[in-house]
């Protein structure tokens, strides 16, 4: 954004939120949120006169695994009128949940839902808080910093229980050799 | 002297032409594959290019692609295999009429490719369905891809029997 417009919308939020700490980081402004105030601040963000961010367009989880409160989730606002952007960030650790803000914009949904799946924030008041891209019976969380880069299970299919199983990862393989199944026979040689 | 004008020669010769059984029904399973619409990321995009007009799967006898397992004898695995599909994939494969065929498209479906070191990913389709044909690439050419299914009309030429064994396996 322009340096100009940058002040005035920092002046105009300073004056809203004088109990918010702001910063600029990288041509953007940044405000930092407690959980228990995020729902009042978004709506007041998203129905304010002057301030107008009538979307959100991103949410994301971040793991800052040295911090007493590890993980960060980070909101992306437009204003479509203004044509003016902030960035609203809420730390928390494991256990404290973050309010859910789909009563502020709906499109919030699925965004907390990849964010529980990814690193197993918790958004309280969300109606269906299910994991989004993994399998829905997935172990941990992967884009946690302790979580092994190649997972902790792959599958194949098991021939003699006719299904597809589970096995702990095995990295071992030379993955240029075709996958030869231990439990099954040998194709019959056409003459 | 192209085949079709010996085929030509031979029974306005004779009136009739001599094969032999397994050769006339692997010519017929070549000729009219009924592939499974199954494209799970961008090498789809590629098996689109090959069934549209430029390269023409229907020269082939297999433009027609199923929307059912039930109605088709080859499935081609066009794309990233991930955890979450893999047991989708054998049900459909299970399902799929017999005889039936499995081309590998593309790095990902033959090892796991870009995702090899992922965690959802299976490090090859051949982990859970028997494979045919290989086709490498990130993605591979429409042309590689025909060519992936010559290579398997070579292979299903090879074939000399009638039954698969399907009814002891059902």
């Amino acid at each position: 954004m322009i340096a100009e417009k940058l002040d005035n919308l920092e002046k105009l939020v300073g004056e809203k939120f004088p109990s918010l700490t702001i910063e600029k980081e990288l041509e953007a402004l940044v405000l930092r949120v407690s959980p228990d105030q995020l729902i009042e601040t978004m709506t007041q963000l998203r129905d304010g006169p002057g301030l107008d961010f009538t979307m959100m367009i991103d949410l994301a989880g971040v793991h800052y695994p040295d911090r007493k409160e590890p993980f960060e989730v980070v909101y992306q606002l437009l204003s479509v009128k203004k044509n003016h952007r902030i960035r609203i960030k809420v730390s928390v650790d494991e256990e404290t949940p973050v309010p859910s803000i789909i009563s502020v914009w709906g499109c919030a949904d699925w965004f907390e839902r990849e964010a529980y799946d990814m690193f197993g924030i918790r958004f309280s008041g969300h109606p269906d808080l299910r994991r989004l891209l993994s399998e829905y019976d997935f172990e941990g969380h992967p884009l946690r910093k302790d979580f092994p880069l190649s997972g902790k299970i792959e599958m194949r299919y098991d021939e003699k229980l006719g299904r597809v199983v589970r096995e702990p990862i095995d990295m071992s393989r030379n993955p240029r050799e075709p996958f030869k199944r231990k439990d099954r026979e040998p194709y019959p040689q056409t003459p | 002297m192209g085949v079709v004008e010996q085929i030509n020669n031979e029974v306005s010769d004779r009136g009739f032409m001599l094969t032999s059984a397994d050769k006339l029904v692997n010519w017929a399973r070549t000729c009219s594959m009924w592939p499974m619409t199954f494209g799970l990321a961008c090498c789809a995009v590629e098996m689109m290019h090959a069934g549209a007009s430029r390269y023409d799967l229907d020269r082939f006898g297999m433009g027609a692609f199923r929307g059912s397992p039930r109605q088709s004898d080859l499935m081609i695995v066009a794309g990233t295999l991930t955890n979450k599909m893999a047991p989708a994939l054998r049900l459909l494969y299970d399902q799929m009429s017999e005889p039936r065929w499995v081309i590998s498209m593309g790095s990902c479906a033959n090892g796991g490719g870009y995702y090899h070191y992922g965690y959802s990913t299976v490090r090859g389709c051949d982990r859970i369905v028997p494979v045919d044909v290989y086709i490498p690439g990130c993605p591979p050419t429409a042309e590689a891809f025909l060519y992936g299914i010559l290579q398997l009309h070579k292979k299903i030429h090879r074939t000399h029997t009638l039954y698969s064994g399907w009814g002891e396996r059902a």
